[in-house]
């Protein structure tokens, strides 16, 4: 157990701990984005989803239950990387230019990252913990995207997590170590796919139901 | 055609690790394009010497762009502006009349600065003795061709292999990340036969002394590679990150 707990404190042991819990987060957006654009079959088909999802019963409270200890390890390595990387370099430069290796998305991550954490409190409190009593889960949708400033909000998180989602995806597979000549430019361009996927799939939703009321 | 330019330098000025250091401004007149820019220095530090001033410290050894032993960040920039090249080997006809240049030392927790701009590397020593070899019983030379290696295999051995140690990947990374010196130096070991052998304790070994020494972590940010003399590869990390899975969970070195 002691190789264990070593080797997965390691700087590289908590690297890949990142990578292997961002890319199931990317397969949970996958899912959760597939389901969310039923809406665009109208009330019923958004509906219907939502309670075959409901019907797996258990299956979803395990789910849940795994998310938040990928979710807990995530943020916690996050955190634990960011601040030591911070004290890696005591003294700071007086002048500091780009060579050429950061992009935006990549400047950003801790930053982007923190926004998502804000956004996913506030899209369960909004969603998941809203009271289903007397309302289906398409009333709770419409009602919160009468509003324009949680659809202007949406819009700009899911701007946001696209940019985390673009480092983040080819960022994963190179540090668990899939960085090769041939495959390389090819998840480069799905990294940046993707990220256009997440923002104009989950973004779309809000301004349709906005339009549409 | 060789001009002669006006600078202005802002340069770190340290003396000593317990100083706190500052930046300081001095000119540099008459300089040709066609000097190094540590001749640049030099004629700088002549001027400091008549004046009865202490000139700057810098480290330089072979200015063939090959030791290793130079290096500053020039206006922002690990080694300069000019991609895949040493300090002592960028030219000042990268640089136009009147511009203002800023040098300072390599900065890491890991890399204490001695002098001015000269920093303490010995972490790099410490990491290659912690695993950065192969172990050879003493005897007779082996015949050179018993073990058969690919030439793919031997050109990206010896790709890694050009690492010179400059330092130049940590202090441009964001997070001061030794990541692409060691996976350089796990990397041209763990390609060849012979390096295979350890590969296992080397990687967990050469990993933990990294930690250890105060280095950041690897976020992928791609700026040591954008300013590596030698043009180093992440791909190396990638290959230093597999050679972690193989000996945490395919080896039984603990």
């Amino acid at each position: 157990m002691g190789w264990f707990i070593k080797n997965f404190s390691s700087s590289i042991g908590k690297k890949q701990i990142m990578a292997i819990t961002g890319l199931i987060f990317c397969t949970f957006l996958t899912t959760h984005l597939l389901g969310n654009l039923s809406i665009y079959g109208g009330k019923g088909s958004f509906n219907s989803y939502a309670e075959h999802l409901h019907s797996l019963g258990v299956l979803v409270n395990v789910a849940e239950v795994f998310l938040i200890i990928f979710a807990a390890l995530h943020i916690s390595m996050a955190v634990v990387l960011y601040f030591q990387n911070l004290s890696a370099r005591p003294v700071r430069y007086v002048k500091k230019k780009n060579a050429g290796g950061r992009t935006i998305s990549s400047t950003l991550m801790p930053y982007t990252g923190l926004i998502i954490l804000i956004f996913v409190i506030a899209h369960l409190i909004n969603f998941h913990f809203a009271d289903h009593t007397n309302q289906t889960i398409f009333d709770i949708v419409s009602n919160v995207f009468s509003n324009p400033i949680y659809v202007i909000s949406y819009v700009f998180v899911m701007i946001v997590a696209a940019f985390h989602v673009k480092h983040g995806l080819w960022s994963a597979f190179q540090t668990v170590g899939a960085n090769h000549p041939k495959y390389m430019p090819f998840i480069m361009a799905i990294s940046l796919i993707f990220s256009l996927i997440v923002v104009v799939g989950f973004a779309s939703i809000p301004v349709y139901i906005f339009s549409s009321i | 055609m060789s001009m002669n330019l006006n600078l202005t330098l802002k340069v770190w000025r340290q003396k000593n690790s317990n100083d706190k250091g500052h930046m300081e401004t001095y000119e540099a007149r008459d300089i040709s394009t066609e000097m190094s820019f540590l001749e640049m220095l030099d004629v700088v530090n002549e001027k400091l010497a008549l004046e009865g001033k202490e000139p700057i410290a810098f480290d330089n050894d072979c200015r063939e762009g090959i030791c290793g032993t130079c290096g500053a960040v020039v206006n922002g920039i690990a080694h300069g502006p000019q991609k895949a090249t040493t300090l002592c080997q960028l030219h000042m006809r990268h640089f136009k009349d009147g511009d203002v240049i800023y040098i300072e030392p390599w900065r890491s927790k890991a890399f204490k600065v001695v002098k001015d701009l000269i920093v303490d590397r010995s972490a790099f020593d410490k990491i290659i003795q912690a695993g950065g070899y192969v172990s050879v019983n003493t005897g007779q030379a082996p015949e050179a061709n018993n073990i058969p290696i690919s030439p793919e295999k031997a050109e990206l051995a010896m790709d890694a292999a050009a690492c010179i140690g400059c330092g130049a990947c940590v202090a441009a990374c964001p997070n001061a990340s030794a990541m692409l010196f060691v996976s350089a130096k796990i990397s041209h070991l763990a390609l060849l036969p012979q390096g295979k052998v350890e590969a296992s304790e080397r990687t967990l070994s050469m990993l933990r002394k990294m930690d250890e020494l105060g280095f950041g972590n690897c976020s992928n940010e791609r700026e040591c590679e954008a300013v590596c003399p030698k043009e180093i590869s992440i791909a190396n990390i990638a290959r230093f990150n597999r050679e972690f899975i193989k000996a945490n969970l395919g080896s039984t070195v603990e």
